[in-house]
């Protein structure tokens, strides 16, 4: 028996001419280091370290890389260090505000009451005795929250039927006609409608019919679908599009009218990415403070009526704190209870934004075998 | 419970491009009729004119008649649901509704018209018409799932029993079995022979071995060139049609010389 002998080598000939899988790690520390040396000469300051160690690193590694690599992986790490770059770039004012919330508002959530009372009765002497004696803060955001909560509810139950139904016509009936051409350009319009222009209509809107100087949480409910109904319209409107075709045929074959293939078989198969939708566009209007300072007012008290009387929300609560303190001489306080009113605001959009994906996840078709 | 289909010169239209010319032709009840062609000759237009599917399409419009049993599908006043309900399709592409469960699927043309229907005549229909399309074997054992976890096959056999769930007089079939493999196929096939003994079947079919297989009548339709209406070349018995036609074109067609 003959047998032919490979020959014995130490690296395949395919993955020659590569850079060690530690690479990136070392040049890493050494930019680290290096640019910690660089910034003890000027001055050291964190920012500049990172910056000076991001720009050392960078060209250390694809350097170092097109020594080795050649010209076509060192382009490669640059496409690389660029792209990465540009996602720390991005994420980082996202985190930094969230870690300012998160440090600032959690002493005045973690406050006893702060989510179940409100600021009625709650002066600038209580105020002026908790900075200077170190009393607890007293006051809360139950009446703001209260408030946020009614007139994002209202706005919703305004803007959703008209925007589905929009967007219905838009997408089943409306095809190719003049009125809904008319209506996909005004919203896109009303998209970009700013929102205390918004929040001047509802208000013109209500001295008008009802009477001037009509300042309720529904005049703030009817500003914020301004704001709803265009992106509701969108969203839907771009779920019901990519609904197959084939489905409204299969429903036609059978014999089922119109209205039922869209009320049974459209929606239906639509309805998870209706519905994130539509939960996406509640927690880009529960937010907005302009809008709701110039039709809704300020309140200090709790009111449970929507149609009657002036009512506090969350971003206005943290505008009038901010620029208002209760106790004009001891801010303290007051700046406290907004950074907390901010942490809750915060942390109801991410909850909304988890709710979205919820949604999206029971409602979505399942394949299942 | 099946009727013949008459058509009396139809023309039919997208817009104002004639899309196919001046169709004559009598479809017996309880046969298979297939219509073959070259792509884009109007076959499958023509079809969905059977149903008044046709006009779903926007701009889409007809001219002439066609007779079911006599009555014109597009007389005055004639409602295309009503139409429609008499006249079942199925597609090309399976398209199982993806919200629906199996037995949702079959019940479909009644659940989703609101007629009021028992648990027990819903499970007769469900498994009648399911055994009906050779599908219940397979999956009588999960009803409630999903049915596009279904196979090609299985879910295009679950189209044509939603169809025949609704027990129409005519069933269409629009290239059903193009999307599917060769075992599939015969599935279909053998369940189209067992169809015509109870409805008529009307399919269009891109694959003349299926045509000279399943069919007692097939009809060539051609195209002169493009931008041209499609025309029916030639009608008449598969077994005539495929052995011994009397047009040139046809031979060619069936033949392979071209298209």
């Amino acid at each position: 028996m003959t047998s032919t002998l490979t020959p014995v080598r130490k690296r395949s000939a395919l993955t020659k001419g590569q850079l060690p899988k530690a690479a990136p790690y070392i040049v890493l520390a050494l930019a680290l280091v290096v640019g910690a040396a660089i910034l003890a000469l000027v001055g050291f300051n964190a920012f500049g370290w990172g910056l000076v160690s991001a720009v050392l690193f960078a060209a250390g590694l694809v350097g170092w890389s097109a020594a080795v690599e050649g010209a076509r992986k060192a382009k490669d790490k640059l496409a690389t260090c660029l792209v990465v770059g540009a996602f720390l770039v991005a994420l980082l004012p996202l985190i930094s505000v969230i870690w300012t919330v998160l440090v600032k508002g959690l002493p005045g959530l973690l406050d006893p009451g702060f989510l179940n009372t409100s600021m009625n009765g709650v002066t600038g002497a209580f105020d002026n005795k908790s900075a200077e004696e170190g009393a607890p803060v007293v006051g809360g955001i139950y009446h703001a929250l209260l408030g946020t909560v009614q007139i994002t509810l209202l706005a919703t139950v305004i803007s959703v039927p008209v925007g589905l139904l929009t967007s219905i016509y838009l997408v089943e009936y409306g095809e190719g006609k003049a009125l809904a051409r008319a209506i996909t350009f005004f919203v896109d319009v009303m998209t970009g409608i700013p929102s205390i222009v918004a929040g001047l209509f509802a208000a013109a809107f209500f001295f008008a019919v009802v009477g001037p100087g009509t300042k309720t949480g529904a005049v703030a409910a009817v500003a914020l679908s301004v704001l709803m109904i265009p992106v509701v319209v969108r969203s839907s409107e771009e779920m019901l599009k990519i609904v197959p075709n084939e489905l409204r045929e299969a429903a036609y074959a059978l014999g089922v009218r119109k209205w039922r293939t869209i009320l049974r078989v459209v929606i239906p198969t639509a309805i998870s990415g209706i519905a994130s939708g539509v939960t996406l566009a509640i927690a880009r209007v529960i937010g907005e403070t302009a809008p709701i300072l110039v039709t809704a007012g300020f309140a200090t008290s709790i009111n449970n009526n929507v149609f009657g009387g002036w009512m506090a929300s969350l971003p206005t609560f943290i505008y009038t704190q901010i620029l208002n303190p209760t106790s004009p001489s001891n801010p303290g306080p007051s700046d406290q209870r907004a950074w907390g009113a901010a942490l809750v605001l915060i942390i109801l959009v991410m909850l909304l934004n988890l709710a979205a994906r919820l949604v999206a996840r029971i409602f979505a078709p399942k394949a299942g075998r | 419970m099946s009727k013949r289909i008459d058509v009396k010169d139809l023309n039919v239209y997208y817009g104002k491009f004639l899309a196919v010319e001046d169709v004559n032709i009598n479809i017996d009840a309880k046969s298979v009729t297939a219509f073959i062609g070259p792509s884009g000759c109007g076959k499958s237009t023509f079809l969905r004119t059977l149903n008044r599917m046709h006009e779903v399409i926007p701009g889409a419009r007809v001219e002439g008649e066609v007779l079911l049993d006599g009555d014109n599908l597009y007389g005055p006043g004639v409602d295309p649901v009503t139409v429609r309900s008499q006249i079942g399709m199925v597609f090309q592409r399976p398209n199982p509704f993806p919200t629906m469960s199996i037995r949702d699927n079959v019940l479909a043309g009644v659940k989703l018209n609101n007629k009021k229907i028992s648990k027990g005549e819903a499970d007769s229909l469900v498994e009648r018409s399911l055994r009906g399309a050779n599908l219940w074997n397979e999956v009588k054992d999960r009803l409630a799932k999903p049915g596009s976890g279904l196979s090609g096959g299985q879910q295009q056999r679950l189209c044509i029993a939603r169809a025949i769930a609704v027990e129409p007089q005519v069933i269409l079939m629009d290239e059903p079995c193009s999307a599917l493999d060769p075992i599939s196929t015969l599935a279909i096939e053998d369940l189209i022979n067992e169809l015509k003994d109870e409805y008529t079947v009307v399919i269009v079919t891109h694959n003349m071995q299926q045509a000279a297989r399943v069919s007692d009548k097939t009809a060539f339709f051609n195209i002169a060139g493009t931008g041209k209406p499609g025309k029916l070349i030639e009608y008449g018995d598969t077994h005539t049609i495929f052995s011994n036609p009397t047009v040139k074109a046809t031979e060619d067609y069936v033949s392979g010389r071209f298209g």
